[in-house]
């Protein structure tokens, strides 16, 4: 590898070996003092300081709700009190409805997710390399992450009829800008440097790519795949609200809506209750840990931070 | 340490028949049709297994010169020259790849190399040993200091097994403690590797604590305006008084230079 290279230190270089030594004490002692031990928190901790917050906030604002429920003795149809709320959870339950919701949701969700991943990933690409695609249609698709997908609703029904096809194309209107537009950020965002040392280092345009320019943008596109997950999720919603019958399945939107019709308020807020929670679970298990991991790896993580 | 002045672009010492690992000729810059002239008919030979200091004021062209010798921009006007093909490139900031270890970061120069894979583990390995850094193989750039960001990346520009080393300011960002161990460092490995050095710099005594021959740029265009060889009696000192004098002589010129510029 290094033909010219004499072993460093040894014993055929007497002249320079000691000094050599020297030298290699003096830089350790140097990095010794240079570099602090980063001190990792533990999982305990991480839970103590991440969990319990919010759930002390939420029980806090539970007990206040009751609180008020029993003081104040509003009109129950109009203002239910957390008992009721969780009762109607459990008779969603007990008649099967709530798992046949959230499992029709979720599905969708994630498919939906998935095929916008599968478009927007190569749209990002060659958005962030094709310089005249993206003068053409960047405004355009900035514009559309700004568009309600729900707007989407009324046109996408004429289209493909009351069909899960239309409750598809709304949540992709809602999530694909998101996830090209995080790839492209993620890529404009890759130091010039890290492309310059790739060159230097003799990679080709695919190598370059794949081991250099994708890597450094993953944090980018993480968060724009978040940003992603968050529309379509939203976008889905929306859509089961608004598209009701017809061979569409039975999801959280559509229960929301049944509710409304029988004026079960405590329907609607436990339906309400649910949406929020599995997108909250779904931020957490999944998202979170990843992005956690890749942050951490690179040093941006706050606590990691030399 | 005896010095010379020798302004004349071809170098005495280089005798006919050693081919020079770096040929420049009347090489010319400017960015754009209608630009200023960066570099201005730029003439410089450098021997193998030279340490050449290339010294300026900011704005003098000589990141850019790099960047051309390098191959990462094209000149307008004239050649160079690389002998070995093509040369390895260590910058200011480390650039190394925040996403690998220090131990990944030169396993991807020797993958991009084409080293087989079996092979590039304890390679890489020794690459970071000559830096003093196989402990910090599993450690992630932001891990380290700053000095030790710069030696992986010396050990990664070493990795990619070129002749010829160019170094565009790679310890400007660093303490002076830390500069002047890597000082050592760097006359260490270059004594050991026998690699051609071109090192940019635009601090005076580091020119002068380092180089075998010293270039001085002027600004604005980027001219080559002196040149300075100092006999190699073996590793000196920053303090030293001979370095001392060197630099003296040599920020007269520099500021000489610039003053240049105020009319």
């Amino acid at each position: 590898m290094l033909p010219d290279t004499a072993h460093p230190g040894s014993a055929a270089d007497p002249h320079g070996g000691g000094a050599h030594d020297e030298l290699r004490r003096l830089e350790s002692g140097l990095d010794a003092l240079q570099t602090t031990p980063l001190t990792e928190k533990g999982p305990w901790r991480r839970f103590l300081d991440g969990v319990l917050p919010p759930v002390l906030l939420l029980v806090a604002l539970v007990v206040a709700w009751q609180f008020y429920t029993v003081i104040a003795q509003p009109r129950p149809d109009l203002a239910p009190g957390p008992v009721k709320v969780a009762g109607s959870l459990v008779e969603q339950w007990n008649d099967g409805r709530l798992q046949q919701a959230v499992l029709t949701s979720l599905s969708r969700g994630g498919a939906g997710f998935l095929i916008a991943v599968a478009i927007g990933t190569p749209l990002g690409l060659l958005l962030a390399e094709w310089r005249l695609l993206r003068r053409a249609l960047g405004p355009l698709l900035s514009g559309l992450q700004v568009l309600p997908s729900v707007a989407w609703v009324p046109a996408a029904i004429i289209w493909f009829g009351l069909t899960d096809a239309t409750v598809y194309f709304v949540v992709l209107m809602g999530a694909v800008p998101s996830i090209a537009n995080g790839l492209v950020s993620g890529i404009d965002q890759v130091p010039p440097q890290l492309r310059k040392v790739g060159t230097v280092l003799g990679a080709s345009r695919i190598e370059l790519a794949t081991l250099v320019v994708l890597p450094a943008a993953l944090p980018g596109y993480f968060s724009g795949l978040k940003q992603g997950w968050a529309f379509a999720w939203r976008s889905l919603m929306a859509a089961e609200i608004i598209v009701v019958g017809g061979s569409i399945g039975f999801g959280l939107g559509t229960m929301l809506q049944q509710s409304r019709e029988l004026a079960d308020l405590s329907a609607v807020l436990a339906t309400i209750l649910v949406i929020l929670a599995v997108g909250i679970l779904v931020e957490l298990t999944a998202f979170a840990p990843i992005e956690r991991r890749l942050l951490r790896r690179r040093g941006l993580t706050p606590g990691a931070r030399r | 340490m005896r010095t010379s002045t020798d302004a004349s672009p071809a170098p005495t010492t280089l005798s006919a028949t050693v081919k020079p690992a770096i040929r420049i000729d009347s090489l010319g810059k400017r960015f754009g049709p209608t630009g200023p002239v960066v570099l201005d008919n730029i003439n410089l030979t450098v021997a193998p297994g030279e340490f050449l200091c290339l010294l300026g004021a900011s704005g003098c062209g000589k990141s850019t010169l790099l960047n051309i010798i390098a191959g990462l921009e094209h000149p307008s006007e004239g050649t160079v020259t690389v002998t070995s093909g093509s040369a390895a490139v260590m910058f200011q900031e480390s650039a190394l790849f925040p996403w690998l270890t220090a131990g990944r970061n030169v396993e991807l120069a020797l993958k991009l190399r084409g080293v087989p894979r079996s092979a590039r583990r304890a390679q890489a390995l020794e690459l970071l040993d000559l830096v003093n850094l196989a402990d910090a193989a599993s450690k992630r750039p932001h891990e380290l200091s700053g000095g030790m960001r710069q030696r992986v990346a010396l050990a990664r520009a070493l990795a990619q097994d070129r002749k010829v080393l160019l170094m565009d300011e790679p310890f400007a960002a660093l303490d002076a403690i830390t500069r002047d161990l890597l000082h050592e460092e760097l006359e260490r490995v270059w004594r050991e590797t026998g690699r051609t050095i071109i090192f940019v710099t635009h601090n005076v005594r580091e020119a002068a604590r380092l180089g075998q021959r010293v270039v001085l740029m002027s600004s604005r265009p980027g001219r080559i305006s002196n040149e300075w060889r100092i006999d190699d009696t073996g590793p000196r000192r920053i303090e030293s008084p001979e370095v001392s004098r060197l630099a003296i002589e040599i920020t007269d010129q520099l500021r000489e230079e610039i003053r240049r510029n105020a009319a």
